[in-house]
């Protein structure tokens, strides 16, 4: 078999991905893949990447040893992965610089994006302004409510939010009106994608432009202890920045155990949460083959959980891969602990981290505990939880 | 020649085109679809198009977004569709053929859904989600099942991959007439005439050619046919008048063969 990091071959991994859109989206995807083939292997475009990456983002981020926590928790040592600390709160901004140099590279001059906790909105707005392009963004209502805060920075970010009222009011409605628009707006428009999913190359181009984060975690940890880590835990609603911190040890460092860590929401056995990996089955869904939570019909489920961000039905195709292939295992956390990690990290490392990322932190303190002192975890903290102090005060049943 | 080239062809050698009707089934409810066929048919189109709802259908405007959700809230499965196209068949001699995403397909097993599709009397597929490239096993369970495969082309569509299309399909080519989704618009614009023009050399003497997206009215089916088009697909048309006159059933049929019977007299050429 060929190298996992080979994948994909074809536009699929395995048999997940594959291009499932409209006849209408089949040239544009085409001349995408053609164009990012010729930007990666241009060194001025790479040279240009890494400036924005080091000037504008900050990278490279921190590997930071939680140390009180790790003490506090008696197990293996916790590493973080501060990728919170990037440009705008968030892993987001790694792709979307990148992908808004891809497309005023293709002369697009209007670029649109999904959003669901509003990070990837947030994020795109960003590179927009920066590199003088006009943002679109479309989020739920039910999104655009519980994360007023990114709406807001958005719009002083020069960037229209289109609130989409149809089907759940989440990020999967999002996904369906920025489709919709892009095939009005062909000509003219970028889909800048925000994770790992959707039709080939997004699950292709979101990855390598995300796995920067494990490219410094390998380095940096190499730096700190001359070894690997092992194990990577991260959490997965489309996947990008676990798919990020997995790639560069997906192929040699097999002792290097992968955790994606999804949300159980208010439990499994209440329906309302958004595991797809764990509990889902395969259908085609956003343009690709993959794992999906869906009714015996094939109709798409509504899905939950605290965190905006991992409430979604659908996971970007290499993780199904990597979940068949059994290189990553793929874990759930519910509201309820993800909150408790979030207080946790807050209290004994001064660190607010994003709710999303909280439930990469919760199954990391499961495992540590039962892990040696020897041994070591290193947890990507995607984003930052400024955003998410309102939801948890709301859990919490508390008023700001 | 299968069913639906010869009603084509026969609307053909009367002097007309052909009218393709599309209704999302189970709006506002799987009962008021048979009346709503009928009044269709009545009215004067030649095959009908039955949607089977989807949640998450990307390539359609709000009017149907909304018909779907209806439809699915009404408690609409394929199996219901499929037993609904049945009793259209015994009563009525009329291609239907179907309409819906990918996933509703591939969760009841594409093989199963085709063969059963079949029993059921549908003449052909669309499915828009679908293009040739993902379409294998599908081609190969409508090979089997003897239904026809009804690809679409679209204004970004270059010619190479318009010559696969068209040799992919049967039954006819759906061409889709302008960048967006499904809805109506005011006018039929230049570049859908020119559109047609161009796609029109690739399926003369192949297959027939339809066009949809966007057409409501006597005057935008003129344009579309003697640009030449051999059939025009209406949908949201008809679907908007469903949705108006929802508390009134009787109007509602009433309107929908009135509306229907207008579009049919704008096909005479």
């Amino acid at each position: 078999m060929n190298k996992i990091s080979s994948y994909p071959v074809d536009g699929k991994f395995g048999r997940y991905g594959g291009r499932f859109v409209p006849e209408i989206l089949m040239e544009a995807i085409t001349e995408l893949e053609k164009a990012y083939d010729q930007a990666k292997a241009d060194p001025a475009f790479q040279k240009q990447l890494d400036y924005f990456l080091a000037e504008f983002v900050g990278r490279p981020t921190p590997l930071y040893l939680a140390e009180n926590l790790t003490q506090k928790l008696d197990g293996a040592k916790i590493y973080l992965k501060r990728e919170d600390l990037a440009h705008g709160g968030a892993h987001k901004i790694n792709n979307t610089i990148a992908q808004a140099l891809l497309a005023k590279r293709m002369g697009k001059t209007r670029i649109i994006a999904e959003t669901g906790a509003g990070q990837h909105g947030v994020a795109t707005a960003i590179a927009c302004v920066a590199l003088g392009l006009k943002g679109v963004v479309y989020m739920g209502t039910e999104d655009c409510e519980r994360q007023r805060l990114n709406v807001f920075r958005m719009k002083l970010l020069n960037t229209e939010v289109h609130p989409v009222d149809s089907g759940s009011k989440t990020l999967k409605d999002s996904i369906n009106e920025a489709f919709r628009d892009w095939v009005t707006n062909l000509e003219s428009t970028y889909y800048l994608i925000g994770s790992t999913m959707g039709p080939h190359p997004y699950p292709m181009i979101v990855r390598d432009f995300q796995s920067v984060i494990g490219k410094e975690i390998k380095q940096q940890f190499k730096q700190k202890t001359g070894g690997l880590p092992d194990a990577l835990v991260a959490c997965v609603g489309g996947g990008s920045n676990a798919m990020g911190t997995f790639y560069p040890f997906e192929d040699d460092d097999i002792y290097v155990k992968l955790y994606g860590v999804e949300a159980a929401g208010q439990g499994i056995e209440t329906g309302k949460h958004s595991a797809t990996l764990a509990t889902g089955t395969e259908g085609v869904f956003h343009g690709m083959y993959t794992y999906i939570l869906q009714d015996l019909h094939g109709q798409i489920s509504e899905t939950y959980s605290v965190s905006a961000g991992l409430d979604y039905p659908g996971v970007g195709p290499e993780h199904s891969f990597l979940k068949t292939l059994k290189r990553a295992d793929y874990v759930y956390v519910n509201d309820q602990e993800a909150v408790e990690a979030f207080l946790m990290l807050c209290k004994e490392e001064g660190i607010l981290p994003a709710l999303e990322s909280s439930h990469a932190l919760a199954y990391a303190i499961k495992l540590a505990s039962r892990m040696h002192k020897d041994q070591s975890i290193v947890v990507t903290l995607s984003g930052r939880g400024d955003k998410d102090v309102e939801s948890v005060a709301k859990y919490m049943g508390m008023r700001i | 020649m299968n069913a639906i080239q010869q009603v084509i062809q026969k609307q053909k050698q009367n002097g007309y085109r052909c009218l393709i009707g599309y209704i999302t089934t189970g709006d506002p409810s799987p009962l008021q679809t048979l009346e709503i066929a009928d009044a269709l048919i009545r009215g004067g189109v030649d095959i009908l198009e039955l949607g089977l709802p989807f949640s998450d259908p990307i390539a359609d405007g709000p009017t149907i977004q909304n018909a779907s959700l209806r439809a699915l809230k009404a408690g609409t499965t394929p199996k219901c569709v499929l037993e609904i196209v049945k009793q259209i068949k015994t009563k009525q001699d009329i291609p239907l053929v179907i309409m819906t995403y990918y996933n509703p397909v591939f969760k009841y097993g594409v093989k199963r859904f085709l063969i059963d599709a079949k029993m059921a009397g549908v003449n052909g597929f669309i499915i828009p989600d679908l293009p040739i490239e993902e379409a294998d096993e599908y081609r190969q369970a409508a090979k089997t099942a003897q239904i026809e495969t009804i690809f679409l082309a679209s204004p970004a569509t270059s010619p190479q991959r318009l010559q696969r299309i068209v040799d992919a399909s049967s039954g006819f080519l759906y061409l889709v007439s302008r960048f967006g989704v499904t809805g109506i618009q005011t006018s039929v614009e230049d570049t859908t005439v020119n559109l047609i023009k161009k796609v029109q050399p690739f399926t003369s003497g192949k297959i027939p050619l339809a066009v949809g997206f966007g057409i409501s009215k006597p005057e935008h089916v003129k344009r579309v046919i003697s640009a030449g088009a051999d059939a025009v697909i209406v949908g949201s048309a008809f679907i908007n008048i469903v949705q108006r006159s929802a508390q009134n059933h009787g109007t509602t049929l009433k309107e929908l063969e009135l509306a229907a019977s207008t579009l049919k007299v704008a096909t005479k050429v």
